[in-house]
């Protein structure tokens, strides 16, 4: 099914939830976040939420700024 | 006479009674008073080493979409050095924009803190005074500890305490210009009329501009380009430390009138 992670179109296998996402895009151990839809999910929701086809998927670290 | 046992004695009322003459905002309480960005720094080794030497325990952080292989290492940098991390909104535009991007960082950094910042276009960077003002109405009502990044105006800035803001953090200076401070008069208003910290953010370019800010009044300093883009990043975290402890306590002493005219130092002189 196609959604779309961090603004690009992407491929995933039915059944992803958000806990994969993230673990495809980083490795930090902390300073991670993520939303589906454009909504927070909680660090402890994140292996029991699924990605449905189309959901937006964004996944966001801290960085150098300010 | 002192003896080791009243020092020892000394030591555990300080440490009990916490840093005299304290930072507070909100309910936390800072030994320092220089709040420092991490922005422009030529390696993550620079930063943690200047971060170190600055003395400073509040630092920001920006939140931006993770791209593969991103490690997280200025979390790491700040968890290990035991600085609470303050996220802000930079980038953001909009109310909306950035009260989605404050709940991402409350959400990754574990904290309700943030430096609200909505800027009104990339060539000034200025603050957005109507969706800044929209934006901390909306944090302080879901239960955020908002630092808002605000011009040098003091009638913005009394708005934004009045709806609930933490600190006001008056800008110096356009963002990364080093400029220093261009309205001090706008900064003397805001601090003889504020209630919460007045924290000057953003504009200062070297070591006499934040002793000059804490002179006028200002309970902090935040920072971030003048240390890490100096071409001695780790010494000019040191001259900072220094210029904002000795400009606090310029203005806890209390400086003499300015005076048109020359007045003695020495006794009158009597000789025949």
């Amino acid at each position: 099914m196609e959604v779309t992670v961090n603004g690009e179109r992407r491929t995933v296998a039915p059944g992803t939830t958000v806990g994969d996402v993230v673990r495809g895009l980083t490795r930090a151990s902390g300073g991670v976040a993520a939303a589906l839809n454009d909504d927070v999910v909680p660090r402890t929701a994140w292996e029991t939420t699924p990605v449905a086809e189309n959901d937006r998927v964004d996944v966001l670290t801290a960085v150098q700024g300010g | 006479m002192t003896t080791a046992h009243d020092t020892s004695e000394a030591a555990a009322r300080a440490a009990a009674e916490g840093p005299a003459d304290p930072l507070v905002i909100a309910d936390r309480r800072f030994g320092s008073r220089l709040i420092t960005g991490t922005g422009g720094a030529p390696s993550m080794q620079v930063l943690e080493e200047a971060l170190q030497v600055s003395g400073t325990e509040l630092t920001t952080v920006a939140m931006r979409r993770a791209t593969p292989g991103s490690d997280g290492s200025v979390w790491d940098v700040l968890d290990r050095n035991g600085i609470a991390p303050l996220p802000n909104t930079a980038g953001c535009f909009t109310a909306a924009d950035a009260v989605r991007t404050a709940r991402l960082g409350r959400e990754a950094l574990g904290t309700d803190w943030v430096k609200l910042e909505v800027v009104a276009d990339e060539r000034t960077l200025l603050p957005d005074p109507v969706e800044l003002l929209d934006a901390a109405e909306r944090l302080v009502d879901e239960g955020f500890t908002v630092l808002p990044y605000t011009n040098d105006d003091p009638v913005l800035a009394r708005r934004l305490e009045q709806v609930g803001c933490a600190a006001v953090m008056p800008l110096a200076a356009p963002i990364g210009s080093g400029l220093g401070i261009r309205n001090p008069h706008n900064l003397e208003l805001i601090v003889g009329q504020a209630d919460v910290p007045v924290i000057v953010d953003a504009g200062i370019g070297t070591a006499s501009e934040a002793a000059q800010a804490m002179e006028l009044g200002c309970d902090a300093v935040l920072l971030a380009s003048a240390v890490t883009r100096a071409q001695e990043p780790v010494l000019m975290a040191r001259a900072m430390r220094d210029a904002v402890r000795a400009g606090r306590a310029a203005r806890l002493a209390g400086r003499i009138p300015v005076r048109r005219h020359a007045h003695a130092s020495s006794p009158p002189a009597d000789h025949p």
